[in-house]
């Protein structure tokens, strides 16, 4: 399907019906009018003396309704021109070489690119934090994928692992003084640790009482961090969480620094130009632990786990077995990534792990083709590079985000990738398309 | 002991709105098996359409209270349904035959849009109103100064509760729409096959369910005295806790569900600590589904091989 979305089509004939168009768009309008007059047309605002007082935006509630007339017209337009309908796509044979070729190809070409983008935007503190952020989105995606893309467990609270490894390494380090290195693993095991402790409860549960459980989870796991003030700081959060060390040299301008011994000039950007290679090395490492526990037989338990649990109890699989281990190694991930988190950021807040990140995150995953690392890859850098672009606009920032969740879910329900390729296979590995593959019962 | 009755009557009053807002839940759920994230938000968008609805009655100089409550009931009741049917008709129709995870995640989006829509509309501040209903009864003089108090919003926010209970019990139980409604519970394709305009029963219950959440949204406003553009994120996943509590599908379990949570939250805030009222109710949640994984009221899953 995705080949036959780039290829050229051929039009049929067919002239938009003007009435019609039009009589929907006034509709619209008329619904917009309607939904829109109180919330829009009305403002209102607590005055100084506690009173609410309000005022009138007739103005801005005519343009809205004018944008939704106008925008339905055009979309309706729009569809009798692309016209899904009576339509035949052609693709010639070339176009799918090319295509294949080019699938080959980007992978490779995104990890080099990937590896060369401190060296080319050297410069550009803001395109290498914006890499680093990226890379971070990229890394909680590959992990979550091992819940959702390969077990099929659908996780809504894995922004807790996240919390979890956050803080481990955020309260270790400054209570204790241990340093990055010692608290990266021990943060993964302690992320790991609640993973388990996540997975007991649900082990019976499917589908939609599991995402609510771990929704539930997540959400407890934020709300301890917000009232256990004498050991997470409360909603102040954590601050003066030491900075990574090239293992065990200081990234500062001091005699011991990095600098200082290589004997070159100090400069801020190493610090960020290391934290990028961090990130894509702890990035890669998820995807090299996936790649190669997929290939094993308890990647294979929970690619089948997705795909029936029944037939695998049936054919012997342990699926408590398969489901913890499935939570502890998506936590464990997430666990490496939040203590990164706190060691780039030098400050946490319960405010940075909210269900809006565990959303994110999720969308991400299932917007890349769930089990698809290269699609996930695509996906972070989609999503957080679209986010990043409405910076400015704080305020609308998550309304346009909201919209184009709702908007890609209904364009590539599959996903942007949206095929995933069998793990075990015969003879020659052939791809499925997902829009093939029967879905999986959770 | 007086004290626990006065916790008792807040619960059942706190339990009523949950499961007012569960019922939306429970329905969707039952009819196209997706968890409608953006319902919460749709429960907001109902406190707000009250709040504005009320203010431009009262600058209208209209005085007289009852008048004034049935005016914002049916005017958040219609607006906010037109929201519930305007959400399913962009977000979730375009992926009714999508694979699960889509309309979810849709809706998670829808979520987001709605709960920004409105700060962006209204601003970020909480919107107080003054009480608008005052007085109440004393149920019981106890010793020490504590009086056991029912107050009259308490009593309405009760009684609108029961009535608009009965009126939909009777919707489902007897009506054209009830049964379409349960055939396509049933079986889609099959409803379809038999002359049930699947559709339109999806969108009808998608504007019931607004409309529901849209009284619970006023009676929210009428008994706190605020509304915020966050407070559906919260009082959703309570609500959504309190219909899989109940046993998601089920119509009374969601009630049932619904003055649980409220009831424990509030306990739990009386007796223990109010910080982890929501640690409390989301912690009952998991201990709950544990030992009944469909719910208090729920049917049991039938494993399809």
């Amino acid at each position: 399907m995705a080949v036959a979305a780039n290829a050229a089509h051929a039009k049929v004939a067919r002239g938009p019906d003007l009435a019609f168009t039009f009589k929907k768009a006034l509709i619209s309008a008329l619904v917009a009018l309607v939904l829109f007059s109180l919330m829009i047309g009305v403002r209102t605002e607590a005055g100084p003396s506690g009173q609410l007082i309000y005022w009138t935006r007739f103005g801005d509630l005519a343009i809205m309704v004018a944008v939704v007339f106008g925008g339905s017209i055009v979309v309706e337009l729009l569809r009798a021109w692309w016209g899904p309908v009576d339509t035949i796509r052609i693709v010639t044979p070339g176009t799918t070489k090319a295509l294949a070729v080019a699938r080959r190809a980007i992978a490779p070409v995104l990890l080099i690119f990937t590896f060369l983008v401190p060296v080319i935007f050297y410069d550009q503190r803001y395109i290498l934090d914006l890499g680093i952020l990226v890379l971070t989105y990229v890394m909680l995606g590959w992990g979550l994928n091992v819940v959702v893309g390969l077990a099929g467990l659908l996780d809504l609270g894995y922004v807790a692992f996240y919390a979890v490894g956050a803080y481990s390494y955020a309260l270790l380090a400054t209570n204790f003084g241990l340093s990055f290195w010692i608290c990266l693993p021990l943060a993964g095991i302690l992320a790991a640790f609640f993973g388990v402790l996540l997975g007991f409860p649900v082990l019976r549960l499917r589908g939609d009482y599991l995402a609510i459980v771990t929704l539930a989870f997540g959400e407890i796991i934020r709300l301890v961090i917000i009232n256990w003030q004498d050991l997470t700081g409360g909603p102040n959060g954590v601050s003066g969480i030491p900075r990574p060390t090239f293992f065990g040299i200081p990234l500062s301008p001091g005699d011991d620094g990095l600098a200082a011994r290589l004997g070159i000039e100090f400069s801020p950007t190493h610090r960020i130009v290391f934290l990028f290679y961090l990130i894509l090395a702890l990035a890669l490492l998820t995807n090299w632990v996936t790649i190669r526990l997929r290939a094993l037989p308890i990647g294979r338990a929970w690619e089948a786990l997705r795909e029936d649990e029944v037939a695998c109890r049936a054919l012997g699989i342990n699926t408590t077995t398969t489901k913890l281990t499935a939570f502890a190694t998506g936590a464990m991930f997430a666990g490496f990534a939040g203590s990164f988190f706190a060691t780039r950021q030098g400050f946490i807040s319960p405010e940075s792990f909210t269900f809006q990140e565990s959303a994110l995150v999720l969308a991400i995953v299932v917007l890349g083709g769930l089990g698809s690392q290269l699609g996930v890859a695509l996906a972070a850098l989609t999503m957080i590079g679209g986010f990043e672009l409405f910076r400015g606009l704080e305020q609308y920032r998550m309304l346009v985000f909201g919209f184009a969740m709702v908007l890609l879910m209904i364009w590539r329900p599959r996903g942007l990738i949206g095929h995933r390729a069998p793990t075990v296979f015969l003879n020659h590995q052939t791809t499925i398309s997902a829009d093939i593959v029967e879905e999986a019962r959770q | 002991m007086d004290y626990f009755a006065q916790q008792l009557i807040n619960g059942l009053v706190l339990g009523s709105i949950y499961g007012l807002i569960a019922i939306g839940y429970t329905m969707v759920y039952g009819i196209v098996g997706m968890i409608n994230f953006a319902h919460g938000d749709i429960f907001m968008i109902g406190g707000f359409i009250a709040l504005i609805t009320f203010l431009i009655l009262v600058s209208i100089g209209l005085t007289v209270v009852p008048v004034i409550l049935l005016i914002v009931l049916l005017v958040s009741m219609a607006v906010t349904a037109l929201y519930g049917w305007t959400i399913e008709r962009i977000a979730y129709r375009p992926l009714r035959h999508s694979f699960r995870l889509a309309p979810m995640l849709s809706a998670i989006g829808m979520s987001f849009v709605l709960t920004n829509y409105s700060q962006v509309a209204q601003g970020a501040r909480v919107k107080p109103v003054p009480p608008i209903i005052t007085g109440g009864y004393t149920l019981h003089e106890g010793a020490g100064g504590f009086a056991v108090r029912l107050s009259n919003v308490q009593i309405i926010v009760v009684i609108t509760t029961i009535v608009l209970l009965a009126i939909f019990t009777y919707l489902v139980a007897r009506t054209r729409f009830g049964r379409d409604m349960r055939a396509c519970e049933q079986d889609q394709t099959m409803a379809s096959l038999l002359g049930v305009d699947v559709d339109r029963t999806i969108s009808m219950t998608f504007v019931i369910g607004a409309a529901l959440a849209a009284v619970a949204g006023m009676m929210y406003l009428l008994y706190y005295g605020l509304v915020d553009f966050f407070m559906g994120f919260v009082a959703g996943i309570k609500a959504f806790t309190a219909a899989v509590l109940g046993g998601i599908g089920s119509l009374p379990g969601a009630m049932l569900g619904g003055l649980l949570i409220g009831l424990i939250e509030t306990l739990w805030a009386a007796y223990f600590s109010t910080e982890y009222k929501d640690v409390a109710a989301f912690s009952i949640l998991i201990v709950v589904l544990i030992f009944l994984p469909t719910g208090l009221l729920g049917r049991p899953e039938v494993e399809k091989v």
